[in-house]
């Protein structure tokens, strides 16, 4: 096995970027749950304020991050695929329980599982963009003069893929070495990877 | 006073009464609004304007239509902060009058919202007599009945295109429901309608069993003994009432609850007080009845909402599953060595 070096391998950039996003999310989600009338907790008016404040802040986070991701090259590690995907979805439904070691632990060049490539690129391709364009849809419903009902069914069915997607990622979170070592790795930018000579994983 | 949105109050009105009317606000007069170019009083109980859809030149005023736009524009509000320019998204559904006149019969002058004609008559000591309640508001009259009075009333909404038809004498009525002296047009998918404040005003009236229309009484006649406020007798009344009519009347009579919609469009309110969202954006909104379109907040979608809460609740459960059996098996590991 190739030596396991304590390196920094989210930048300060991507940091900023996963948990301003985060919290835009987490906002987004109760404010959307109370304006949809699943929560209560506040009034209607100042859940729609907040709502339309963290959607126009993710928004232009979104419009930075696709910038950075195409300038510094780092939407490679979003390109999917096949290899090892299988003993990754094995270890995390049967090896990890076992005690077995990760097949695909993260190296500087593949920063993400082939797993996590399918569900962060099912995110940023599927979930995100759903939810952005029928957002903006709906904030313009009255210029367009589409059906109410039809753009907030749409808003909200994106919602409920983006509540999932996020209980499932911050469980995962916490399938590190410990429980804490991914978000200490996503906090600090300093994770125990592989350091290959050859890059071959590339 | 039958109107709930004109009366008495308006004419030393505070900001809170009448915005337009109070001194300490636009200090306006009726006529300010209602000015006529043919002499005529634009705002009829008959044909309402819901809103001023003639074309629009900056300054002038087209005279001869009077909408609360007229004067406002059909933008009112800042169009530059999303909440003003989201309330002016919802002028092509709801009407001014709505989200401004949030209560009508304010300033103390309280509006009848219930007369029953079928009590009238009675007598006390072989004498008419009345009784009130403790703000010394009528609440019987031998000469008219009961009533019931209403003050700072929240309105009942409906949608409206401005159309009123009235229960005309002689049209047959459905004597086991509540009878309309007037009905409203409009609806959710009609075009032109909007949601609009009302007063709903009920009461009993007499109608002929056996033909089955309302019918008139004779209240107050120089046939003095045939009247209904001379001899208290609706029998007579009834009879003196309808020979004066071209209908037949079959002397069986009996009394109908009848309801009446009056459009609410005086008695604006200063615009701190006018609707918040979460006012019609619930539950158990002053929306909460009216059906037949999408209101984000009141409405969910049952299936979607049913199947997306299962999914996020199976998703849950199946970490929990998860983080158990990790649990489990670290213990486990840690046992054996
Ligand atoms: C701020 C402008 C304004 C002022 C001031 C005003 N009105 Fe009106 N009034 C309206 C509007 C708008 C309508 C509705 C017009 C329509 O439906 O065509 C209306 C309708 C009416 C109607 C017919 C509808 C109904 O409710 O029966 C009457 C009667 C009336 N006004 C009387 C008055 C009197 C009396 C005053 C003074 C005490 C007055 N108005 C002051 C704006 C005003
Ligand atoms: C004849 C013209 C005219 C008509 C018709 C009219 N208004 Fe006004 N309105 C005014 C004027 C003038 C003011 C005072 C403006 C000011 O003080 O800034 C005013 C003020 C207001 C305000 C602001 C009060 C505040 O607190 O600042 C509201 C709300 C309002 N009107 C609503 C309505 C509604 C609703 C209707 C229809 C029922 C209506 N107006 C009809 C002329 C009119
Ligand atoms: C959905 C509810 C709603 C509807 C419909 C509505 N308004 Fe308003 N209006 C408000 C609220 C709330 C405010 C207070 C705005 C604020 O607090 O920023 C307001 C403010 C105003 C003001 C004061 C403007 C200012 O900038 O202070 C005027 C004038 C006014 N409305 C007129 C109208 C007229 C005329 C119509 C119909 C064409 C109308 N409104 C329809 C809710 C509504
Ligand atoms: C008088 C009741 C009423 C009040 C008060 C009200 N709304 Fe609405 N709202 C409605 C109705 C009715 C609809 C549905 C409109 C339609 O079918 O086009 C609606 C639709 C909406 C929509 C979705 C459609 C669109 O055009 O964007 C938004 C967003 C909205 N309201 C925001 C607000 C906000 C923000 C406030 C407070 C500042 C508010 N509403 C106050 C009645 C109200």
């Amino acid at each position: 096995m190739a030596e396991r070096q304590y390196v920094k391998i989210f930048t300060r950039f991507e940091r900023f970027w996963h948990w301003s996003q985060a919290l835009l999310v987490l906002a987004l989600l109760f404010t959307g749950a109370r304006l949809h009338g699943l929560i209560g907790g506040m009034y209607w008016g100042q859940a729609f304020r907040l709502h339309l404040i963290a959607a126009g802040l993710i928004i232009l986070l979104w419009i930075f991050a696709i910038f950075w991701h195409f300038t510094t090259g780092a939407w490679q590690h979003y390109i999917p695929t096949l290899r090892n995907l299988v003993p990754v979805i094995r270890y995390y439904a049967y090896g990890i329980f076992r005690g077995e070691a990760h097949p695909a632990k993260p190296t500087i060049h593949r920063k993400h599982n082939p797993l996590q490539r399918l569900s962060y690129l099912f995110l940023k391709l599927v979930i995100n963009p759903a939810i952005w364009a029928t957002g903006i849809l709906y904030l313009t419903v009255n210029l367009t003069g589409l059906d109410l009902q039809t753009v907030a069914w749409l808003h909200v069915v994106s919602a409920y893929a983006m509540a999932i997607f996020v209980v499932i990622h911050v469980y995962m979170a916490t399938t590190g070495d410990t429980p804490t070592a991914y978000v200490k790795a996503m906090t600090t930018g300093y994770e125990w990877v592989v350091v290959e000579e050859d890059a071959a994983g590339g | 006073m039958k109107h709930g949105d004109l009366s008495s109050a308006l004419l030393d009105a505070s900001r809170h009464v009448d915005v337009h009317m109070s001194p300490e606000g636009a200090g306006m007069v009726c006529v300010d609004c209602h000015v006529g170019n043919r002499h005529e009083w634009p705002g009829s109980r008959y044909h309402g304007t819901i809103s001023d859809t003639s074309r629009q030149r900056p300054g002038m005023r087209n005279t001869d239509i009077l909408a609360c736009n007229s004067c406002h524009t059909s933008a009112p509000h800042e169009a530059l902060s999303v909440k003003g320019s989201k309330l002016n998204d919802h002028i092509d559904r709801v009407a001014c009058q709505t989200c401004h006149i949030p209560e009508f019969a304010k300033g103390g002058v309280a509006t009848k919202t219930w007369w029953d004609w079928s009590t009238a008559g009675k007598l006390k000591d072989g004498k008419p007599y009345s009784e009130v309640d403790e703000n010394g508001r009528d609440i019987y009259l031998t000469i008219k009945g009961d009533f019931r009075w209403g003050e700072d009333v929240v309105p009942e909404y409906e949608f409206w295109d401005g159309i009123v038809e009235y229960t005309l004498l002689g049209d047959k009525i459905d004597p086991s429901g509540i009878v309309g002296i007037n009905r409203i047009g409009g609806g959710p998918d009609q075009p032109g309608s909007l949601i609009f404040p009302f007063k709903r005003m009920l009461g009993k009236q007499a109608y002929d069993e056996i033909n089955q229309y309302l019918i008139q009484s004779n209240v107050y006649g120089p046939e003095g003994d045939t009247a209904l406020w001379s001899n208290y007798n609706w029998d007579k009344a009834l009879s003196a009432g309808m020979a004066g009519s071209d209908l037949p009347y079959s002397g069986k009579f009996g009394f109908v609850e009848t309801e009446m919609w009056w459009p609410t469009t005086h008695m604006v309110a200063p615009a701190n007080e006018a609707l918040k969202c979460s006012a019609c954006h619930a539950r158990d909104g002053r929306l909460a009845k009216l059906a037949g379109f999408y209101l984000p907040g009141r409405d969910g979608f049952t299936l979607t909402d049913r199947i997306g809460l299962w999914l996020l609740a199976m998703t849950l459960a199946g970490v929990a599953l998860h983080a158990g059996l990790r649990i489990l098996s670290r213990r486990r590991d840690n046992r054996e060595g």
